[in-house]
Formats: structure tokens, C-alpha cells, sequence
């Protein structure tokens, strides 16, 4: 079986149960979509994905391989994450931070890049467009730059799984489109992309295949048309809205409603 | 490459000016002594030349009194250096330094009751005791506190170090009197005074021996530049190489404390300063650091026995003297850059 493979996945922390009974597949090639509203789970399954938080039950395969079960190292070959906020105190280029992608594959002796290393580095750094800003340091470039160099840092260790926490927040219109597009490219390439999104207009747009997380359980996995009801979005999220398509593409398009005056207006003081 | 060929550059500068620091070290001082002597002396007793021209009174100043001071001036440098740009990666704090875990409040309590106690020869093996006594507490309260993250290891240090350090003045206050009272000021503030070739050989053997592993983990130190999260996601086994690292760091600094006291500033400026030099990789940093504090541990230390000869000065009075406002410097210099 090829791609990513979640199935029967919880976690516990203390009495607390985070997530339960959990499954999903996502195809190389493809990009899914984590939604749900904050407090969900979506950031406690990647970690779970990425051996960043133990799991109480289940099994995460990829590929067929068993994706816990494979030492640090290995599994830095195979998959990268990118953080929601990804910050340093650190004086590092911009090129030094895409190159930080290629300790999975540097041995202890090595004390300079390898060749290799070099065109990788290379390679991520035109891929996000950023190759103009490699001797930047990176804690002088805008958001939406510091994002790419991550992911550049990212596509440095060559993931066939690349997983990211709400890539876009922070980010304005351009910045957004900009990176979603770059996953795209990603997943076009043959990598099987899992991302957290808020904004679902932008989900789905982007995403091939959308995973609702609501509570700690699944509320639905499909293509954003099948998942993305007003009836899904009253329970998840608990907000009305009207379903459209989009005029150029034919994704879907959602309106929210807007809530009435009466539950806008503050809190009456007597 | 022009970066390489620039690091290349610096490191053999850096490795020039440490081997010229140390022969002109051993020279200087009240005794007029040829660098010419010095190379005669170590082969000889090196076994190279059989017979040296040099003079027994003469081949006994630089054998027996300035070698192993000067050498273990610039291993305790060089460790210093090593020891503080760690943790200041380790804990992602930029004022961290070597102490940071209390092994400085812990060996100075170490050594200071072994004075007391009449134990005067002992105050090395004290401070040791100390140092390693502070931090297995630190690491301990680190634990019980949830595990080693950086904020609780700092946190665990510095309950562990106000308790030493009350201990220590509290043994002062109570039992010192007289001579000891210079003696101990001298150990608390830092001195190389006196040391001997045993206690060199320990600096140095106990340097190449977790200096090494140390330096090779300097490309997993470059994965926490994000914290721990991506040094994990990069493959590195992070609660094990921080746990390491705090052991060997601890062992290696508790070391250099028992044989040199406390000396500050080193550990914390000598790191920053390499930073603006060549930047932040690890690989890169880690020996660099070593050889410019080694120079520079061996510069104040010729200073502290030479500007008011025959009296000594502690010599941590003159790193921290200079540490000050070259911290300053630093400070300003970031300011201008970024």
C-alpha cells in the first residue's frame, strides 16, 4: 500500500483522551487537508505522525512501512514537518537554515556540506523562489519569506511525506496563494502532503482530499465537495453558511452567514 | 570557495596566535628567559635532545612553574569556551555560560569547606566533589520538575545555586578567619596559581576526552537553532543528546573549576564573540571558540601574575574586568547588524 496510512490512531494525555480512533490515507501525489476548529486535534495527530507525541493505540504506516517503528535518522529521510511558527535566536542565513534540512543525511566526521548538499540546498531554495535571498539573514526577512525558507529547509531533506502546521497563518492574501501553490508543486512532484489549514476557502481550493477533525474524532474525510456541507459546518464549527462555486475554478466557495445583530451586540451591563 | 577559504584563514590565525600566545607566556616574567630555552627545554624533557644548555634553575622555571600553568590556562580556556557556547545552544538562552547549572556555586562550596575543615591541599578534590553534588541536585529538581527542558534545567540551577551559595557564605561568616579569608576570595573569584602538572594533565586529558565527542555533535546543536521540535524532526534523539551533553559539559566544567575556581565571563563572552565572526554553525563555532579562549584564558592569566608581581590577582578579576565591556561591545555590535 502506498502513501500515508493512519488507522485506529489514539492518544491520551493523562485522563484526557486528545484523539480517538483516528484514520486516514492520503496518496503520494495528492495534498490533504487537517480542518477543524482550534482545539480539535489537528496538531496533536501530525506530532502523533511524527513520533513527536506517543501514541496510546494505533498504527501509522507508510509506503507499508512502519513509520514509528524506523530510528530518528531514517525517519528524517523520509518525512519532514514544518512548524506553525517556526522562530530563532540563532544568526543563521537563510541558506544556512535551508541547509539545516540536510542533517538527516550528514554523518558525525562531516564537518563541511557534501557536494550533494550543496545542490540540494540549491535546488530547495529555487523552488521556493528565494534564491536572491540566501545570504539574508533569516531573521530579517518578512513572514511570508521566512515561512518559504522553511519549507525550503523542509524540501532540502527530500520528504516523500511533508507534513505542515498551518502553513499560511500569519500570512497575507499574496504570501498564502503563494505558499499553497508551492505545495501543490510539491505534491505534483510526487510527494504526499498533509497540512493543517483554518481558512477552508483555501482548503478547498488546494486540497485534494479534506479531513475534518472536531473534538478529537474524525467528522468526515473526502473531496472538499463531499465534506464541506452546511449541515458538517453547523456541528464542527457551529456556524451557518451557504455552499457556491467558485466562478472560474468550480472548487467550492463557502458564504458564511453572518451572525445576527442580537448575538453581535455586547453584553448588556445590567 | 571564499567562505571556506575565510574560515580557513581565521582558524590558522587562531592556531598561530595560540601557539605563540603560549611559548611568549611561558617566557614572560621576572626570570629573562629565551624562547629559544623554552623549545630546548620541552624537547628535552620530551626526550628529543639529551642534553639541554639550559640551566637547571632555568629549565625548573619553565618545566616545573610556567608549562603546566600556561598549558592549563589555555585548556581551561579553551574549555570554558566550549563548555558555554553548549549551553547557550542547549538552552537556547544567550546568557547562558559553563555555571549555568550551579557547578560553580556547588564547587566553590565544595572547596571552601575543605578549607575550613583544614584540608587546604584537598580544595580541588572539594570543588569536584561540590560541582558534581550541584549538579546531580540540578538535574534532579530538573526531572522532578517534568524532564529536561531548558527552562527547567535554568530554573533547577539557579535554586540549586542561591542554596550553595548561602551555604558558602554562611561558612565563611561563621568559621573564616585571617589568611583564609584571601585564600578562599582568591579560589571564589578564580586563580591558576600554583597549579602542577598533575592537574594540567587532568585539565587537558579530561578536554580531549569530552571535547571531542562534544565538538562532533556540533551539527545536532545546529538542529536546535528551531528548537525541539524540529532538532527531532531532523533525527536527532533529542532527550539523549541534551542529557548527554549537560553530563559531559558538567564533567568537564566541574574539572575546570576544581583546578582553576570559578573564572566568569569566559564561558559566556568567548562564544558570542566567535558568533559574529563566523557565524552560528556549530561544526564551525565550537573549535573556534576553543582556540581564541584558550589565547585568551592564557593572556589574563600572564596578566594576573605579572601586573602587580610578586603579588598574584585572582584572574578572574581581569576576565571579568575585560568580559564586561567587550560583552558590551558584542551587545551594540548585534544591535548595528541586525
Amino acid at each position: 500500500m502506498s502513501g500515508l496510512i493512519v488507522s485506529n490512531l489514539s492518544v491520551t494525555l493523562g485522563e484526557k483522551t486528545i484523539l480517538s480512533d483516528i484514520a486516514l490515507t492520503a496518496m503520494p501525489g495528492s495534498m490533504t487537508g487537517l480542518i477543524g476548529p482550534n482545539g480539535a486535534g489537528k496538531s496533536t495527530l501530525m506530532r502523533a505522525m511524527l513520533k513527536l507525541t506517543p501514541l496510546s493505540s494505533g498504527t501509522i504506516t507508510f509506503d507499508g512501512t512502519n513509520l514509528l517503528a524506523m530510528p530518528g535518522r531514517a525517519r528524517a529521510q523520509l518525512t519532514a514537518f514544518v512548524e506553525q511558527s517556526g522562530s530563532t535566536d540563532s544568526r543563521l542565513t537563510a541558506r544556512e537554515v535551508v541547509m539545516l534540512g540536510r542533517i538527516p543525511f550528514q554523518s558525525v566526521w562531516q564537518s563541511m556540506p557534501s557536494p550533494a548538499d550543496l545542490t540540494e540546498a540549491e535546488t530547495a531554495l529555487a523552488a521556493v523562489n528565494m534564491t536572491a535571498f540566501a545570504e539574508r539573514l533569516f531573521h530579517t526577512l518578512s513572514g511570508g519569506e521566512q515561512q518559504r525558507i522553511l519549507i525550503a529547509r523542509a524540501i532540502a531533506q527530500q520528504p516523500r511525506l511533508l507534513i505542515l502546521d498551518e502553513p499560511t497563518s500569519h500570512l497575507d492574501v499574496h504570501a498564502q496563494l503563494i505558499t499553497l501553490d508551492l505545495l501543490r508543486g510539491r505534491a505534483q512532484a510526487g510527494a504526499t502532503v498533509v497540512l493543517a489549514l483554518h481558512d477552508l476557502n483555501l482548503a478547498a481550493a488546494f486540497c485534494d482530499t479534506l479531513v475534518v477533525l472536531h473534538d478529537g474524532h474524525l467528522a468526515g474525510q473526502g473531496t472538499a465537495e463531499q465534506v464541506l456541507t452546511p449541515a458538517l459546518l453547523r456541528t464542527v464549527y457551529g456556524v451557518e453558511a451557504t455552499l457556491l462555486q467558485h466562478p472560474k475554478t468550480g472548487r467550492p466557495l463557502i458564504a458564511y452567514d453572518l451572525p445576527s445583530r442580537l448575538r453581535m451586540a455586547p453584553p448588556n451591563s445590567d | 570557495m571564499s567562505s571556506q577559504t575565510r574560515l580557513a584563514t581565521i582558524s590558522l590565525s587562531l592556531l598561530a596566535l595560540l601557539l605563540a600566545s603560549l611559548v611568549l607566556a611561558v617566557i614572560f616574567g621576572p626570570a629573562d628567559i629565551e624562547p629559544v630555552e623554552v623549545w630546548q627545554t620541552i624537547l628535552h624533557h620530551l626526550g628529543l635532545i639529551a642534553d639541554s644548555p639550559v640551566s637547571r634553575l632555568r629549565d625548573a622555571i619553565i618545566w616545573e612553574l610556567r608549562l603546566p600553568r600556561v598549558l592549563a590556562a589555555a585548556a581551561v580556556g579553551a574549555g570554558l569556551a566550549l563548555c558555554g557556547a553548549v549551553m547557550q545552544a542547549l538552552t537556547r538562552n544567550p546568557l547562558a555560560d559553563p555555571y549555568l547549572l550551579g557547578l560553580s556555586s556547588g564547587a566553590s562550596l565544595g572547596a571552601v569547606a575543605f578549607l575550613l575543615l583544614g584540608a587546604s591541599l584537598l580544595m580541588s578534590l572539594g570543588a569536584f566533589l561540590g560541582a558534581g553534588a550541584a549538579m546531580a541536585l540540578t538535574l534532579l529538581v530538573t526531572q522532578l520538575l517534568g524532564g529536561a527542558t531548558p527552562t527547567r534545567a535554568i530554573l533547577a540551577g539557579i535554586s540549586v545555586s542561591a542554596l550553595a551559595a548561602a551555604a558558602t557564605s554562611f561558612l565563611i561568616f561563621w568559621s573564616a578567619t585571617g589568611d583564609s579569608y584571601r585564600e578562599i576570595l582568591s579560589w571564589l573569584m578564580g586563580s591558576l596559581s600554583g597549579v602542577v602538572w598533575s592537574e594540567a594533565l587532568l585539565v587537558i586529558g579530561t578536554l580531549a576526552l569530552t571535547g571531542l565527542p562534544i565538538l562532533l555533535s556540533g551539527r545536532a546543536l545546529d538542529a536546535f537553532a528551531f528548537g525541539d521540535t524540529a532538532a527531532a524532526t531532523l533525527g536527532v534523539d533529542v532527550q539523549r543528546l541534551r542529557w548527554w551533553l549537560l553530563g559531559g559539559t558538567a564533567l568537564l566544567t566541574g574539572v575546570l573549576v576544581s583546578v582553576g575556581g570559578a573564572i566568569g565571563f569566559v564561558g559566556l563572552i568567548i562564544p558570542h564573540v566567535v558568533r559574529l565572526i563566523t557565524g552560528s554553525r556549530h561544526r564551525v563555532l565550537l573549535p573556534i571558540a576553543m582556540l581564541l579562549g584558550a589565547s585568551f584564558m592564557v593572556w589574563t592569566d600572564t596578566a594576573a601574575r605579572s601586573m602587580f608581581a610578586p603579588r598574584e590577582l585572582p584572574v578572574g578579576i581581569i576576565t571579568a574586568l575585560l568580559g564586561a565591556p567587550i560583552f558590551l561591545m558584542v551587545l551594540l555590535r548585534y544591535r548595528r547588524i541586525t
